[in-house]
């Protein structure tokens, strides 16, 4: 296993502005990506960037994070699921793989330990595989932001637009508190309406969300400009060709 | 077998645990007692008890995988796994895996369901454990251990954090030992 001799710091350099798109891109057209799977070794654009005015500022490290392109190597993507035309970025195949898994943990951990975050959110269902470790190494609670009609109790939900209709996310009602800070972690982001929708959620009841935490980007998605002041993290991006 | 037969009566943790749960009647119908883990989850020092005594009992056994139930598994199964070095394969509903699935059928008190895992999770003879929240009928366990088996992989045990007092002593589902850390919360 390879370990990591120089430390990990965090990029806070402004993102580069997204490609400018002479038409809206959606799921079904998105062209062959270049996220490498494990059957095909293709080259891979790396990108990782968050900017929080809060946190300390650090200048970003020249090479990259060694453990990245491991991660990103181990997710595999499979053509026309759920439906032709989308090119699924499965993640369970970084759950198989226990060093990549771990390392994928350790450097949301190395980012948001320490930072006074007492609440990691996490969008059902993949987000409840990311989410709780991170809590649990961070000293946080862990909030499930969840279908509707799954959690029990009080719940506060927010709706959100799909391609087709809308959908709705719930959250208990006191399991955060006004003027907390807050992660929000799914596996992925596309559009960005399920993260939109668990901020809203948050910020309802006053809490202060650092950052949003993805795992994969879609940036043709766009899914950033639906979070507002919301910073997003990713480790990996897939790339249109 | 519960947790305190099992070398952990007068543990204070088991009372933690025990203290965080929520218990909401008539949930998600008239009758059901429910037991509500999440707000476990809200307190960082009883779910890190969950999980300690979880990883103190499988991490000499040698097991390289561990299987959790979409989607309350899925919260307790990967900080185990990863504590374990164990590799985690979420057990899903249908429909919602890629690539190649097999899949259980099991039995609700109304009607079936179904459970479905990735054919490339299991290598054979491998030594899995399989989580969930809470064990009530063991329908859900059951179609885990089936599905698990039949890719290849000896289910070690299955472990809950809720279970119903009829899962004391020796009670095995499917031939296999199930560990319980606390019986259902009772309304205040």
């Amino acid at each position: 296993m390879q370990s990591i001799v120089s430390s990990h710091h965090l990029c806070f350099a402004p993102p580069p502005p997204p490609p400018v798109l002479g038409h809206r891109l959606i799921c079904h057209s998105l062209p062959s990506i270049r996220l490498p799977s494990h059957r095909s070794p293709t080259s891979l654009r790396l990108f990782s960037c968050a900017a929080e005015s809060e946190m300390a500022a650090a200048a970003k490290e020249d090479g990259q994070d060694l453990r990245i392109p491991k991660i990103a190597s181990s997710i595999r993507v499979i053509p026309d699921f759920p439906k032709p035309g989308i090119m699924f970025q499965d993640i369970t195949t970084l759950l198989l793989d226990t060093e990549a898994f771990k390392d994928t943990i350790d450097i949301f951990v190395e980012r948001y330990k320490g930072k006074g975050i007492s609440v990691v959110a996490g969008v059902e269902a993949r987000g409840f595989i990311f989410g709780p470790p991170i809590a649990l190494a961070i000293g946080a609670k862990f909030v499930p932001m969840r279908k509707p009609k799954k959690l029990p109790g009080k719940v506060i939900s927010e709706e959100y637009s799909l391609e087709y209709g809308t959908d709705k996310i719930e959250m208990h009602v006191g399991a955060v508190e006004p003027g907390e800070r807050a992660i929000i972690i799914d596996d992925l982001i596309a559009t960005g309406g399920t993260l939109a929708a668990a901020i809203r959620l948050l910020e309802r009841v006053g809490v202060k969300i650092v950052e949003c935490a993805c795992v994969i980007e879609l940036p043709e998605l766009n899914g950033r400009e639906k979070l507002g002041e919301a910073p997003l993290f990713i480790l990996v991006t897939s790339d249109a060709a | 077998m519960f947790a305190v037969e099992n070398g952990l009566q007068g543990d204070p943790r088991l009372q933690t645990i025990s203290d965080a749960i929520r218990v909401i009647p008539h949930f998600p119908k008239t009758g059901i007692m429910f037991q509500d883990i999440t707000t476990l989850l809200l307190d960082p020092v009883a779910f890190k008890h969950v999980v300690d005594i979880f990883v103190d009992r499988y991490k000499h056994m040698n097991i390289s995988l561990v299987a959790g139930v979409e989607a309350r598994g899925f919260i307790f199964g990967p900080p185990i796994a990863l504590a374990i070095g164990a590799k985690f394969v979420p057990l899903r509903k249908p429909g919602k895996l890629p690539g190649r699935v097999i899949s259980e059928e099991y039995e609700l008190e109304y009607g079936n369901d179904r459970l479905e895992m990735s054919m490339e999770a299991v290598k054979t003879h491998e030594r899995a454990l399989v989580i969930d929240d809470l064990v009530a009928t063991g329908g859900t366990l059951s179609a885990s251990i089936n599905l698990l088996e039949r890719a290849g992989a000896e289910v070690v045990e299955c472990a809950c954090v809720v279970g119903l007092p009829k899962f004391k002593g020796e009670c095995r589902l499917k031939g296999k030992p199930l560990y319980v850390l606390v019986e259902p919360s009772q309304l205040d």
